[in-house]
């Protein structure tokens, strides 16, 4: 127990004078998971859409391709990002691996089918009359989608919790395809197992209370803002 | 009443098929609705009334046939949106926006591009007169089936639409609701004289709202006529059944002169005015409503014509009426008060006098040459 008080007294003091390192670590955990959900978002929210409101042959399989990719373990993501990315594979010539772009890459293809099949759930969840009546009051097809997706507003931002909360807290693929690399590419996840791997206990806590207190606050605010509606 | 068939039809449908899984669903040669007529189609369920509403709507495409808005066929592409936003639909779910009262009533008006302001004084009187205005700032989920139904008409009556297409709206109330609001639409649609496309499956609906009335079944319109005459006189033997004709009696026509006939059915003989030759066979066509019961003669069976003597073998309370079938030699269902059932003291096995009017029955010929056997339908 005395390692743990320890550990989060030396914890707090590294937070409160805001120790240029973990500082860094947290704003590039920020930023690549940041950019990684709004990538899925961008993608994931229009084709969830799509695949909700038509109906074409092989759907069910798609659907179901779709629900598999939610579930996607991080390492075998980590692994295939970086099998393509390696300096002989077919994007070697770009020179990414390693690189804080990397990360996002990776964590965009794990959030990505989350994103997905949320929205496409929040999309299927509107009565089927719904469209019809829209179409009906005069929506062209822009408005249509426009008029779906703010109904379907609140489950999206499921969508986004899910997202973010999948990739901010997610290590296999980070360190695969990121490297660890000091100042370059360390996130949260992965310089908390090398703190911990270390036995610095104390640093390792402050990451992690560091990446609970984002999960949360995160959270905290679009159930706050769900909530609100409801 | 307003004045039908003088105008030309706002909205029309000739030839219209649908064919869904190799099966026709839907086969409706012409229907068209006249400036500031409200046209009700009735019908039960599955009989293709809602894909024909859908249809006159531009919300669905017929197999074969075309649209007509005034007098222009429909066409493809934009053109479908700009004529969409000529109309406006009333689901019987209300498929409200997940937001205000006021919001959803002026969405229609938002997605022509009305600003904000505009629509909502637009909206405003609608409110009032549909008894939401209070609401206006309330959300819809919050909403009871007739306040929600009441938004939805709201939304539909703002955008003044040349035609207004409703389906089914009252179904989903509860019985009180659903009275108010079918008061309260039947005053608008008096007042605006709105074209409208009424769906009901309910008789009861369509004679009050509707200056005409087509009754659909198995994806045709079997019969298209002011209310009175569908009801009185309706074409076939399944129209009747469907607009509540509850005596449907199959009998030969035995003689024949100065408009009145003599019919029998099973051993009575029964006078009715109409047309048809001696020997025909004829439906006689009963409502319920048009029977009269009244106390068993002492001195047995009476000689009157139309005055049958039976027995009652049921009573059942509809409503605020009961419905008493009396056995004649075949059933004969009437609907009395329950005054007088009283008066009569009816009860299961009582003997009474079953009496009509030869004018109250509808004739619907079969033709000599049907073999079919004689006796009840």
């Amino acid at each position: 127990m005395e390692l743990i008080w320890e550990g989060i007294r030396h914890a707090l003091w590294l937070l409160l004078t805001a120790d240029p390192e973990v500082l860094g670590i947290t704003w590039l955990s920020l930023q690549v998971s940041g950019l990684a959900t709004l990538a899925s978002l961008a993608v994931g929210v229009p084709l969830g859409t799509l695949i909700a409101l038509t109906r074409f042959p092989g759907r069910g399989l798609v659907v179901s391709l779709v629900n598999t990719g939610m579930g996607l373990p991080p390492v075998v993501v980590g692994l295939f990002v970086s099998i393509f990315l390696w300096r002989s594979g077919p994007l070697g010539a770009l020179e990414l691996l390693y690189t804080p772009t990397a990360i996002v890459i990776a964590q965009f293809v794990i959030a990505a089918p989350i994103v997905t099949g949320l929205a496409l759930a929040a999309v299927q969840q509107i009565p089927p009359g719904f469209r019809l009546q829209m179409l009906a009051l005069g929506a062209s097809r822009p408005q249509l989608l426009w008029l779906l997706a703010r109904e379907a507003r609140l489950p999206m931002l499921a969508a986004v919790m899910a997202g973010f909360g999948g990739v901010i807290s997610e290590i296999g693929a980070s360190m695969m395809v990121g490297g660890n690399i000091r100042g370059q590419t360390r996130v949260l996840t992965t310089a908390t197992v090398l703190e911990t791997g270390k036995g610095n206990f104390d640093v390792a806590i402050a990451l992690s209370l560091i990446l609970l207190a984002i999960v949360f606050l995160v959270n905290w605010a679009l159930t706050g803002l769900q909530q609100r509606r409801a | 009443m307003r004045g039908v068939g003088t105008s030309a039809p706002v909205l029309e449908g000739r030839g219209l098929r649908v064919v869904a899984d190799g099966r026709p669903r839907l086969e409706v040669e012409a229907v068209a609705v006249h400036e500031g007529e409200v046209l009700a189609i009735i019908g039960p369920n599955g009989a293709g009334k809602s894909t024909l509403l859908r249809i006159l709507g531009l919300l669905e495409p017929p197999t074969a046939g075309e649209v007509r808005f005034r007098g222009e066929p429909v066409g493809a592409g934009a053109s479908l949106l700009a004529l969409r936003r000529r109309m406006a639909s009333v689901f019987q779910e209300p498929l409200l926006c997940d937001t205000t009262v006021l919001r959803n009533a002026r969405l229609g008006l938002a997605l022509r591009g009305v600003p904000d302001a505009e629509a909502d004084r637009r909206v405003r009187p609608w409110l009032e007169r549909l008894g939401i205005a209070p609401l206006a700032g309330r959300s819809a989920r919050t909403l009871s089936g007739g306040e929600a139904q009441r938004t939805s008409l709201a939304r539909a009556f703002a955008v003044e639409p040349e035609v207004l297409l409703l389906d089914e709206p009252f179904s989903g109330l509860d019985p009180s609701a659903r009275e108010a609001l079918l008061g309260d639409l039947e005053r608008i649609l008096r007042e605006t004289g709105t074209t409208t496309v009424f769906v009901t499956h309910d008789r009861d609906e369509a004679i009050r709202l509707g200056d005409r009335v087509a009754v659909m079944m198995g994806g045709r319109i079997l019969q298209l006529a002011r209310p009175e005459e569908v009801f009185a006189a309706p074409v076939s033997e399944e129209v009747a059944r469907f607009v509540g004709v509850e005596n449907i009696l199959a009998g030969e026509v035995a003689d024949q002169g100065e408009g009145l006939l003599e019919v029998r059915v099973a051993d009575r003989s029964l006078l009715v005015v109409g047309e048809a030759a001696r020997g025909e066979r004829v439906l006689l066509c009963l409502r319920p409503e048009d029977i009269v019961l009244g106390p068993a003669p002492a001195a047995g069976p009476t000689s009157a014509r139309n005055a049958l003597l039976g027995k009652v073998v049921r009573l059942v309370p509809v409503g605020v009426l009961w419905r008493v079938v009396v056995d004649c030699g075949f059933p004969l269902t009437a609907l009395i008060t329950r005054p007088s059932i009283d008066a009569l003291g009816l009860e299961e096995g009582r003997e009474v006098v079953a009496g009509f009017k030869a004018t109250a029955v509808h004739l619907l010929r079969r033709g000599r040459l049907d073999r079919r056997p004689g006796g009840l339908v």
